[in-house]
C-alpha cells in the first residue's frame, strides 16, 4: 500500500473553533526596557495570535513606563488567553481590554501626501477642510495633510484623496483610552 | 555594604549569596573571566560537563530533586545555543533554573563577532525571562532578580547574558533589597481567593463521583504541598490520580491511589476522569496527553482548577471554579475549610463510586504476559523496583523519553515527591542520563537510576564521562529493544507498520562503551539472570551502564489513541493495535 494514499495519523487533536472572531483594543502598561516590544510581539507570533495594529511609546518618563495599544482579532476565549499571557510577561504591569471594559476613545493620526494641480488642488483643499485636515507642508504641486480621528475617518479621507493625486500615507496606528475619570 | 569587585566576581558572589553550592558548566573564550573567578574561591563547586545540553538537564535534575534552583554556566555562541533544549525543557516543566551565558564584549555585539549569537533573542521564547547585562552596575541586581524570578510563582528558566567586558569591569557589589527590584510588575499571586476556595470545598462536599487530578505544581510548591494533599485525601476519602510530572506527590502505596492518568495511564484513572462528577485539578494544566479529545473530556463533571499561573485557567478546558494561587497554600486552606465544615469523610456517599473504581481496577490494565525466554520491559522495571526497595537508600529515578519512560511511570512506584525526574512537556530524549548526574551531585549517597532507552541514551551518552570524573555512581538501566519503541508503536498504530527509520541498524556494545568511559558495563538477556544482574549493578560503587536486552516489539499499554475519548482506551489484551484506530481517528491532525 502506498503511504501517500493513507490518511496520516497524529498524536494531536484539533477541535473546531465554534466562537466568532472579534476585534478588540488592548492597552498594555509595561516597563520601558530593551526588548520589551520583541517580547510582546514574540508572544503574539509564538502563540498564533493576530495583531491588526500596534503602537508604543513611553508615557511616564519618571517611572520609565510605556503604553502599548494593540488591536487584535480573536475569539472571546482566545482574547482572555491573550490578556493572561501578556500579564504573565515579567515587565508587564497591567493589561486592559478597552473594548470589553466599556466606552473608550480611539484615535489615529495620519500624514497624507497629495500631488496635483489645477482643479484637483482646489477640490483637495475643500475636502481637507471638511475633514479638518491640517496642511503641514505645501508646495506649488503638493500638500502634506495631518488628519486625526477615528481610523474610519482616516480611511474615508484617504479614499477621497486617491483619485486626486494621493502619493503616500503614513499612519501612527491606534491610540486608545477609556472614557470617564478612571485611569489604568 | 557595597564591595568593590569585577563583574565576574560579582557573579560568583551572587551565587554564593544565593546559597548555590554547585553549578554545571563548560568554559569558552567569552566566559573565561567568570571561570577565573570560580578558580579563586571555594564556595561554589563547578561540575564540568561534556556538552552544554547535559549541563541544563543536570541542573534540572538537581533542581527537581532538591527544590532549589539549578545553575548553569556556558560560554557565548555555541555554548548558549547548546543550552536551548534544556532551557525549553525547563520552561515546559516549570523547573527553576538560572543559566548564565557569556557574551562577546559589548563593543562587538552586532558585528557578527566570533562566537557571537543573539542569546537574548534566541532564548526569549524559551525562558521565563532573560537579561542582557549592559552595565556592571546592573549586574548585582540582575543576578538576584534572576533567582527571584526563576524560583517564585510558576518556576522556570532565566538567562543572564553577560558580555566579556562587563565581566572585567569594576563595580560595587551589593545585595539588593528584593522590594526595590526593577520589576515592580512581577508579583505572583500566592494565596488563593477565599471565596473560590470556599466554593471549591462546597462542590467537594456534594460530590458523589469525585477525583483529585494532581500535577507537577504540587511538587513545585514544595514537600509541604504533598503533605497537605495527603491530608486532604484522607479527610475526604476521594481517589487520587496524577500526571506524569506529579508522580510521588501522593504515595503509590496508598489505597486511594489510582495510578497515573493520560495517554498511557491506568484504565481506572482514565475512566474515573471521564465519569467523575467533581474533578479537583491541583497544579496540572490539562495537557493534551491528559485530555485526549477535549470535546469528549470528562463531559459531565464540575471542574475545580488550582494553579499559580492565571493563564493556565481555561486555556484548554473550561473550569467551573478556578483558584489562582500556590498549591501549598491553597491545599492548606482547603484542608482548613473542609475541617470547618465537616469532620467526616464522604465515605458513604461515595461508596458506590469506589465500587465502580474497584471494578475498573480489576481489569488490571497494567498487566502483561511475562515470558521465561525473553525479558519483558515491564518485568525488568518491576524487578528493579523490588531490588531498590531493599537497598535501604533513598532512591531517585530519572528517565529518557519513549516506551521505557511510560513503563517506568507505570511500574516503578513513588511514595515521595521530588524522587522522579522525567521530561514531560518537551519529551526530550537524552534528558535522563544528565538529569541523573545532577541528582547524584545533590544527593551523593542516594541510589540514582536512569531508566533509559538505547536510542535516547545515545543523545547525551558522553555525560557518563562527567559521572566518572566526579565519581558519581549513577546507574543507567537501558531497556534495549533495538527500536525507537515508541515511534515503532505509533507506526504500527497509524502508518501501516512501515518502520521508517525507527530502529538502529548499528548499536554500540554498551558494555565496552561503559568500560571505555571508565565505568562498569553489564549485559543481561535471560529473565532468570536478571535479579542477579540487577544486584551486581546496585552493588557496584561507581557508574554502571546496564544493557537489558528486552522484548523488541512490546507495546506500551494501556493507551488512549488519537481521536478517542478516555473511555475508549486500548487494554493490554488487544492483539493487533493496527486495527484499533478508524479512518476518522487517523485523519485527525
Ligand atoms: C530529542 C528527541 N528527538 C526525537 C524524539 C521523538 N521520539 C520520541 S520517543 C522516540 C524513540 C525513543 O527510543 P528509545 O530511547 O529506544 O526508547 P523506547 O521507546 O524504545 O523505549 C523518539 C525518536 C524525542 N522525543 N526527542
Ligand atoms: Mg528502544
Amino acid at each position: 500500500m502506498n503511504a501517500h494514499l493513507q490518511p496520516t495519523g497524529s498524536a494531536y487533536f484539533i477541535t473546531k473553533e465554534t466562537q466568532e472572531i472579534e476585534r478588540h483594543t488592548l492597552s498594555v502598561l509595561v516597563d520601558n526596557e530593551p526588548g520589551i516590544l520583541a517580547r510582546v510581539v514574540g508572544l503574539f507570533s509564538a502563540r498564533g495570535y493576530n495583531i491588526e495594529s500596534l503602537t508604543v511609546s513611553e508615557t511616564e518618563h519618571g517611572r520609565r513606563l510605556s503604553r502599548i495599544t494593540v488591536v487584535v482579532t480573536a475569539t472571546p476565549r482566545t482574547l482572555v488567553q491573550i490578556k493572561l499571557q501578556l500579564e504573565r510577561l515579567v515587565p508587564v504591569h497591567k493589561v486592559h481590554d478597552l473594548t470589553s471594559e466599556g466606552a473608550s476613545l480611539e484615535r489615529e493620526l495620519a500624514l497624507i501626501k497629495v500631488a496635483g494641480s489645477g482643479d484637483h488642488r482646489a477640490e483637495t483643499l475643500r475636502l481637507a477642510d471638511a475633514f479638518r485636515a491640517q496642511i503641514v507642508d505645501a508646495t506649488v504641486e503638493s500638500f502634506v495633510f495631518e488628519v486625526t480621528g477615528k481610523p474610519s475617518k482616516i480611511d474615508s479621507f484617504i479614499a477621497l484623496m486617491t483619485p486626486l493625486g494621493l502619493v503616500e500615507v503614513v499612519r501612527t496606528g491606534l491610540a486608545a483610552i477609556s472614557r470617564g475619570p478612571q485611569g489604568m | 555594604m557595597a564591595e568593590r569587585m569585577t563583574g565576574a566576581e560579582m557573579v560568583i558572589q551572587a551565587l554564593a549569596d544565593q546559597g548555590v553550592e554547585h553549578i554545571f558548566g563548560y568554559p569558552g573564550g567569552a566566559a573565561l573571566p567568570i571561570y577565573d573567578a570560580l578558580f579563586q574561591q571555594d564556595d561554589v563547586q563547578h561540575i564540568l560537563v561534556r556538552h552544554e545540553q547535559g549541563a541544563t538537564h543536570m541542573a534540572e535534575g538537581y533542581a527537581r530533586s532538591t527544590g532549589r534552583p539549578g545553575v548553569v554556566l556556558v560560554t557565548s555562541g555555541p555554548g548558549a545555543t547548546n543550552a536551548v533544549t534544556g532551557l525549553t525543557d525547563a520552561l515546559m516543566d516549570s523547573i527553576p533554573m538560572v543559566c548564565i551565558t557569556a557574551q562577546v564584549p559589548t563593543t562587538l555585539i552586532g558585528t557578527d563577532g566570533f562566537q557571537e549569537c543573539d542569546t537574548v533573542g534566541i532564548t526569549r521564547s524559551c525562558t521565563k525571562y532573560n537579561y542582557l547585562v549592559k552595565r556592571v552596575e546592573d549586574l548585582p541586581r540582575i543576578m538576584h532578580e534572576a533567582f527571584l524570578i526563576a524560583t517564585t510563582g510558576r518556576p522556570g528558566p532565566v538567562v543572564v547574558d553577560i558580555p566579556k567586558d562587563i565581566q572585567f569591569a569594576l563595580g560595587d557589589y551589593y545585595k539588593p533589597d528584593l522590594e526595590t527590584l526593577r520589576h515592580q510588575s512581577y508579583r505572583p499571586q500566592m494565596d488563593g481567593d477565599a471565596d473560590a476556595i470556599e466554593a471549591a470545598v462546597d462542590l467537594m462536599l456534594k460530590a458523589e463521583r469525585p477525583i483529585f487530578y494532581t500535577g507537577g505544581g504540587v511538587i513545585n510548591a514544595g514537600p509541604q504541598a504533598s503533605e497537605h494533599l495527603r491530608e486532604l485525601a484522607e479527610l475526604t476519602g476521594f481517589p487520587v490520580t496524577s500526571t506524569l510530572m506529579g508522580l510521588g506527590a501522593f504515595p503509590a502505596s496508598n489505597p486511594q491511589w489510582m495510578g497515573m492518568l493520560g495517554m498511557h495511564g491506568t484504565y481506572e484513572a482514565n475512566l474515573a476522569m471521564h465519569d467523575c462528577d467533581v474533578m479537583i485539578n491541583i497544579g496540572a494544566r490539562f495537557d493534551d496527553r491528559i485530555t485526549g479529545r477535549v470535546d469528549a473530556f470528562s463531559p459531565n463533571s464540575r471542574k475545580i482548577h488550582v494553579d499559580i499561573d492565571p493563564s493556565s485557567i481555561n486555556k484548554v478546558v473550561r473550569v467551573d471554579v478556578p483558584v489562582i494561587g500556590d498549591c501549598e497554600r491553597v491545599l492548606a486552606e482547603m484542608v482548613r475549610v473542609w475541617r470547618s465544615k465537616t469532620n467526616q469523610p464522604r465515605s458513604e456517599a461515595i461508596a458506590p463510586w469506589w465500587k465502580q473504581i474497584d471494578k475498573w481496577r480489576a481489569v488490571n490494565s497494567l498487566g502483561y504476559k511475562n515470558s521465561d525466554t525473553v525479558i519483558k520491559p515491564q518485568y525488568a522495571i518491576e524487578r528493579l523496583y523490588e531490588a531498590t526497595k531493599k537497598q535501604g537508600k533513598e532512591v531517585f529515578i530519572t528517565t529518557e523519553v519513549g516506551q521505557h519512560q511510560m513503563w517506568a511511570a507505570q511500574h516503578f512506584h513513588f511514595d515521595q515527591p521530588n524522587h522522579w525526574m522525567t521530561s514531560g512537556g518537551l519529551g526530550t530524549m537524552g534528558y535522563g542520563l544528565p538529569a541523573a548526574v545532577g541528582v547524584q551531585v545533590a544527593h551523593p549517597d542516594a541510589l540514582v537510576i536512569d531508566i533509559a532507552g538505547e536510542a535516547s541514551v545515545q543523545m547525551t551518552m558522553q555525560e557518563l564521562s562527567t559521572a566518572v570524573q566526579y565519581r558519581l555512581p549513577v546507574k543507567i538501566f537501558i531497556l534495549n529493544n533495538e527500536r525507537m519503541g515508541m515511534v515503532r508503536q505509533w507506526q504500527d498504530l497509524l502508518h501501516g507498520s512501515r518502520y521508517a527509520h525507527s530502529y538502529s541498524e548499528s548499536l554500540p556494545d554498551f558494555v565496552k562503551l561503559a568500560e571505555a568511559y571508565g565505568g562498569k558495563g553489564i549485559r543481561c538477556e535471560n529473565p532468570a539472570e536478571l535479579d542477579a544482574a540487577i544486584a551486581e549493578m546496585l552493588d557496584y560503587d561507581g557508574p554502571v551502564l546496564f544493557d537489558v536486552i528486552v522484548e523488541k516489539d512490546e507495546n506500551c499499554l494501556p493507551m488512549i489513541p488519537s481521536g478517542k475519548p478516555h473511555n475508549e482506551i486500548i487494554l493490554p489484551d488487544t492483539a493487533n493495535i493496527g486495527d484499533i484506530i478508524d479512518e476518522k481517528g487517523r485523519a485527525l491532525v
